[in-house]
């Protein structure tokens, strides 16, 4: 009901526009689901790591960005650059590249929260979200010294080729890139959760972690993956990032990380499907507004989507998929 | 036994004993060393600096700031339990209020008439503001389970600066907030009507009383502090009545079980709407005095991040304790504004000092000492704040009810202390 009447303003609004100039609406929409597909593999983090210790974790905006920085030294030690034909032995080497990234992303994440925050599981609430904020300052801090406070360029190693579609429309090689890898990085993480063990000590940890505990459960395993698991995929974001937008900044994480959240809590917080959603969806508003879609236009942009998330906490407080969960 | 007996010389060991029993209570002693902190601060600055006092005693009163921001985010938070993670948004309202009716700004707006309302008007209009905006926002809200309260405060902190941003020249509806310039040359506050009538200022009709200029932030940095140093008083007064009513026991109450609390008769969404808009309004008073100090507001001054800096004094300094919080305010500020903005400084005249001027210099991959100095600036902070809330997370001061509860422990994490296991 409550999302068929958002659906239904949305539809309202945007009609006009898609029917003057569609070829532009088209090539709105593309960028929109490029933007918000980065947004949703930053989300799933959150949603992870929310449900199942109920912590917001501040630092993994600056998670995502350290895997955009990690990867531009790999990208150099690879012998690659800029200009180059980009071969099969191109391709190979990027997606050997980003799978190291993902995986000394998850490490460092499991080292954080082994440092800062499973010390304070019995701590007061609110103790391991400053030390998140901390974490955050630490991350942002490093690669502050690394590279400096100004923007840096990252490396352009995709194809600029564009598949023409309707009129002025094309579709970006780039785009597809960041749309499939988004999808299929989902898919297996739906997979992982749904039908391995570990996945399964997952949600019944983030259901009831004490009873999780008595039936043999160890838990203290199962956050750290967690952990793992969301910073594998945020890194997986920021090299994708970087690939796409070939420019990144140490604090580019904070902004994106509270876009991503946004998009988690959207989406409902705890469900991966919802987070996916979430991040899809703000990235399109984001898209819309920029392009002068929403009345305001651009400058208003990041205004309709915490507006948006407002409403739909306060007329739908479990966001968009989520269930009814009972306090904890 | 003295007292008891009638007997009331006060004998060398009466004193020592009441002294004794006085600062037996923590949060007695520390509200004894900042009153006489805050009485010695200003000469003590003056005779450090050798007459030059008055920038930091400047910076002391903005610290004052963060102190009104600290007491009133501990209300919501450390009494109630309500997180708020856009505290800053208040404190906007409350500065913008002030800036708005106390400038030429509103010239520029559709109402083409500039306002100049006294400061101690707007400083009531200001808590009035933003306590209303504060009840708009939590009247929905309050109902949801309590982590939803602060994803909502965190979107309304994100609008607000942005909204204030876009409303400048230029927005459709009119150029009301300055946009990114913000509004400068804001008034500073004036002495009462009573004191300023018509026989104020020599050289005007009726005028018998000299003209001075009171108030003048520039000017005189040391009539900010001890207006700063009342307001202060005053807030943590009210604070800690509101902390032992009725109230108070009820935002307690609300705080350790929201279920039992509504079952012994609270109702709890009206009690935890007070505690949000109170709390707001904390923020309001004190956006007010800001506006008014730094005789400009701009939308930079309230990000996401100074809410953040906020909630990170109240947890640090011990949420629930006022005493705790104010010590953390300082704490924070102290670090944050004063130490590290003015470490490169420091370190570089250190390597001057010691004869390594070379460090100074940029070569290579080098760039001086102030320079990289100031790049660890975050790496510092973050540091800090982590190795402290790691080694203490009940926080500084912690109120002594919550104090006993982490290190007894209630029956059920006894039961599943997961890091018994661990080791």
């Amino acid at each position: 009901m409550f999302l068929a009447a958002i659906f239904l303003i949305l539809a309202v609004v945007l009609t006009p526009k898609a029917a003057t100039n569609f070829p532009f609406f088209l090539q709105i929409v593309i960028y929109g689901i490029a933007d918000g597909a980065i947004f949703a593999l930053i989300a799933l983090g959150y949603t992870m790591v929310y449900g199942i210790i109920e912590l917001i974790n501040f630092a993994h905006g600056d998670i995502f960005t350290l895997g955009a920085f990690m990867s531009m030294p790999l990208i150099s030690a690879f012998g690659l650059s800029e200009g180059q034909s980009s071969g099969v032995v191109v391709w190979l080497l990027l997606l050997v590249i980003t799978v190291i990234v993902m995986v000394i992303n998850g490490g460092v994440n499991v080292l954080i929260e082994r440092v800062a925050y499973r010390p304070l599981r019995h701590a007061p609430r609110l103790a391991p979200l400053i030390t998140a904020v901390g974490v955050s300052f630490i991350l942002e801090g490093i690669m502050y010294v690394w590279r400096g406070a100004s923007n840096v360029h990252y490396p352009d190693l995709l194809p600029d080729t564009r598949i023409p579609l309707i009129g002025s429309a094309s579709l970006g090689v780039k785009d597809i890139i960041v749309i499939v890898t988004a999808i299929v990085l989902v898919v297996l993480l739906t997979i992982f959760i749904g039908g391995t063990r570990l996945g399964k000590a997952m949600r019944a940890t983030a259901q009831d972690r004490e009873a999780a505990q008595l039936m043999g459960i160890d838990i203290n395993r199962t956050i750290s993956a967690t952990f793992f698991i969301g910073a594998v995929l945020a890194g997986a974001g920021g090299v994708i990032f970087g690939l796409y937008f070939n420019s990144v900044r140490f604090d580019l994480g904070f902004e994106a990380g509270l876009f991503a959240f946004t998009a988690a809590v959207f989406g409902g917080i705890g469900n991966l499907q919802g987070a996916a959603l979430g991040g899809l969806f703000i990235g399109l508003v984001q898209a819309f507004a920029t392009a002068n879609f929403l009345p305001g236009g651009a400058a208003v942009s990041d205004i309709w989507v915490f507006m948006i998330l407002i409403i739909v906490l306060v007329f739908r407080p479990t966001g968009l998929l989520g269930m009814q969960v009972p306090e904890k | 036994m003295n007292r008891r007996n009638g007997r009331a010389a006060l004998t060398t060991d009466t004193a020592m004993r009441w002294a004794s029993g006085w600062f037996q209570s923590r949060n007695r002693t520390i509200y004894t060393l900042l009153i006489i902190g805050a009485l010695l601060y200003p000469s003590l600055m003056d005779i450090v600096t050798g007459g030059e006092g008055n920038h930091w005693i400047g910076t002391a009163a903005f610290a004052g700031v963060f102190v009104l921001l600290a007491i009133g985010l501990n209300t919501v938070v450390g009494f109630a339990g309500l997180l708020d993670l856009g505290y800053a948004a208040f404190f906007a309202i409350g500065a913008y209020t002030y800036g708005m009716f106390a400038s030429g700004q509103l010239l520029a707006s559709p109402l083409h008439h500039e306002f100049h309302i006294p400061f101690w008007v707007m400083l009531l209009v200001g808590v009035f503001v933003a306590a209303c905006f504060g009840i708009i926002l939590g009247a929905p809200t309050l109902r949801l389970r309590g982590d939803y309260l602060a994803i909502v405060t965190l979107g309304f902190g994100e609008i607000v600066p942005r909204l204030v941003q876009y409303l400048g020249a230029g927005s459709p509806i009119g150029n009301w907030t300055g946009g990114v310039n913000g509004i400068a040359a804001i008034d500073p506050p004036k002495l009462p009507i009573i004191l300023t009538g018509p026989w104020f200022g020599l050289g005007t009709p009726f005028g018998v009383v000299k003209n001075f200029d009171f108030f003048n932030p520039l000017a005189y940095p040391l009539d900010f502090y001890w207006l700063m140093a009342i307001l202060i008083v005053v807030c943590i007064v009210l604070a800690t009545n509101l902390q032992n009513s009725r109230i108070g026991r009820a935002w307690m109450a609300v705080r350790e079980d929201e279920v039992a609390a509504a079952a012994s008769g609270v109702n709890t969404v009206a009690i935890k709407l007070t505690a949000f808009a109170i709390g707001a309004s904390f923020a309001g008073f004190a956006g007010a005095f800001y506006g008014a100090q730094l005789s400009l507001v701009s939308s930079d001054n309230f990000e996401f991040i100074v809410s953040v800096t906020i909630l990170i004094m109240v947890v640090l300094g011990g949420m629930g304790n006022i005493p705790g919080v104010i010590v953390g305010a300082l704490l924070i500020y102290t670090t944050q504004y004063v130490v590290l903005t003015n470490l490169p400084d420091w370190t570089t005249s250190l390597a001057t000092a010691v004869g390594l001027t070379g460090l100074n210099q940029a070569h290579g991959d080098w760039v001086g000492l102030h320079d990289e100095v100031q790049r660890l600036n975050y790496l510092i902070f973050g540091v800090i704040l982590v190795a402290v809330m790691v080694l203490r997370p009940q926080g500084l001061f912690p109120s002594r009810v919550r104090e006993q509860e982490l290190e007894k422990g209630t029956e059920e994490q006894a039961v599943f202390d997961l890091r018994a296991e661990e080791t």
